[in-house]
């Protein structure tokens, strides 16, 4: 299973080094990196392996989302189905 | 790895233009509840209820954090409520729905649909006494829905129930006038009315469906009025491509939210409903993706067009994208509860007659609909008759969901809150269909219905 780790805000320092410290601290596995802007956004996209994680998906979640507040950063962890479901026949 | 694009498509849809599952409800049949005493079979429906939906909620709430994307209500349906307690009257059957209130206060879910009858041909006792008893068991719960079915394109019209379904939905709303007649807000009237709808407030679940089922409701008002707003000038051809492609998107969301809660509760996958399910908020509208198409306000000439057009096109794209479609599917137009209708109708560009006319066209009727309190009884009725008549002449569904707002006139407003919204008092014709509602009867199935 995998899982796509969205981060948009503003740009700083440490952003990638933050979320992969969090990804290796739960046991997902950071497949693939990406950047691209949307609009003014800069947005961060993570591919990750989420088989090995070492706590509930939806607490993973929860401590990302809280994690881009406290850096005034958006960051959604969702399963990689929906994007699959949504663009692929 | 999937494209960068689609997956910030997808996060735009949720997070900037309100995509969501409007609702995972579960159908759950009460047919082997009817027991020898009213109390009796209300515990059996508490217990059955209970039960069956244990995890209906939480299940609910992982599939919302493992997709990101928000399921907005989680809620039951259950078999009509008439069918189990016609031995007992109508009392019992006020005694029925609060204890399907209870149980969804208990499972904490939002609504709980079924205490319905169907009535097309005619009513049993127990339907009678079910109809009888809507007002009182509106006024003494909070969750609870009712629909009643008077008409359909096999039947034809019951013009006794559309008489007294007029008399009903006014004394419904006396009984909750201090709360703007909310009541009035949870009953419905249908031809031709669906079995495994998931929408309230006609949701129930229909003596042809399974022991329990998962159906879902998607919504994306939002999603596709920003899609044509994104491709500019072209064409009508272009448009409904367009639109037909960004509902197919939409309906897949659904379409893995359904399987996924099937799987989890090991129940059966019902439908997706694929239906434009506008909210109050500002950007989840069904009248501003008409307006987005080129009309300057909903309920200007070609509205009809427009909304006919957006409907076809919705069920082309979601048709494809589920395994199995259900319910309503289309663009619903409820008036309370779409934030550029409400607009449509304070401006005055939005009529009855343009709404009944667009019914014709939409996937269920007039919805949502405050009209002033001192509306008759036969006014009601003859609002319904015209309304079910569109119906069952097209063989399609159609409803009535009208609030006769006590103490209120043309220019008030009542107001709900929540998904419920707020509706502007809208003027109707006050001329009486007196005689014609009274001559009772039944109006026969039109001659297209016979087509064995």
């Amino acid at each position: 299973m995998k899982a796509v780790i969205s981060v948009t805000g503003r740009d700083n320092v440490g952003i990638i080094a933050g979320v992969s410290a969090l990804c290796a601290e739960h046991g997902a596995n950071i497949l693939d990196i990406t950047q691209s802007v949307l609009s003014e956004y800069f947005a961060m996209i993570m591919l990750a392996e989420i088989d090995s994680l070492n706590v509930p998906f939806s607490q993973f979640v929860d401590e990302l989302a809280d994690y881009g507040r406290s850096k005034a950063l958006e960051i959604h962890t969702m399963h990689e189905d929906i994007f699959n479901t949504m663009h692929h026949i | 790895m999937i494209n960068t694009a689609d997956i910030l498509e997808t996060i735009n849809m949720i997070r900037e233009e309100n995509l969501d599952i409007r609702t995972i409800t579960m159908g759950v049949s009460l047919l082997d509840c009817a027991a020898g005493s009213p109390e009796l079979t209300a515990a059996k429906v508490y217990d059955k209820i209970t039960k069956r939906a244990e995890r209906l909620v939480s299940v609910g709430e992982e599939i919302e954090k493992q997709y990101g994307v928000p399921i907005v209500n989680k809620r039951i349906s259950v078999t009509p409520v008439s069918l189990i307690g016609g031995a007992f009257g109508e009392e019992a059957y006020v005694k029925l729905a609060e204890t399907l209130d209870r149980a969804a206060k208990n499972l904490g879910v939002n609504f709980i649909g079924g205490f319905s009858a169907l009535v097309e041909k005619g009513a049993t006792a127990g339907a009678a006494q079910l109809i009888r008893a809507i007002p009182e068991a509106l006024s003494k719960t909070q969750l609870v829905c009712s629909s009643v079915n008077v008409a359909s394109t096999k039947a034809g019209i019951n013009m006794n129930a559309v008489s007294e379904m007029g008399h009903i939905i006014k004394e419904t709303a006396r009984l909750t006038a201090e709360r703007d007649a909310i009541g009035c807000a949870k009953l419905v009237v249908f031809a031709n009315v669906p079995q495994d709808n998931p929408f309230m407030a006609g949701a129930f679940h229909g003596v042809g469906e399974p022991e329990c089922v998962i159906n879902v409701g998607v919504s994306g008002p939002g999603v596709v009025s920003s899609a044509i707003r994104r491709a500019g000038d072209c064409d009508l051809s272009a448009l409904a491509e367009l639109i037909k492609r960004t509902a197919f998107k939409i309906t897949r969301v659904g379409q893995l939210v359904a399987g996924e809660a099937a799987k989890r509760l090991g129940v059966p996958f019902g439908i997706v409903d694929l239906s434009l399910a506008p909210t109050p908020a500002v950007g989840d509208s069904v009248a501003r993706i008409l307006e987005e198409m080129g009309l300057e306000v909903t309920g200007a000439h070609g509205t009809t067009a427009a909304l006919a057009m957006l409907n076809d096109a919705v069920k082309k794209g979601g048709v494809m994208a589920s395994s199995q479609v259900g319910g309503l599917s289309g663009a619903f137009i409820p008036v309370s509860e779409d934030e550029g209708m409400i607009a449509a109708v304070r401006g005055g560009s939005l009529t009855i007659e343009k709404l009944e006319a667009m019914t014709a066209v939409c996937s269920v009727g007039l919805d949502m609909i405050a009209v002033p309190g001192d509306t008759s009884e036969a006014v009601i009725a003859g609002v319904i008759a015209d309304e079910i008549s569109i119906g069952v002449a097209n063989t399609k569904t159609t409803a009535v969901r009208l609030i006769p707002a006590p103490g209120k006139t043309v220019g008030d407003e009542v107001s709900f809150g929540g998904l419920l919204g707020l509706a502007p008092v809208i003027r109707l014709n006050t001329a009486s269909p007196a005689r014609f509602i009274s001559r009772g009867g039944r109006i026969p199935a039109p001659i297209h219905s016979l087509k064995n």
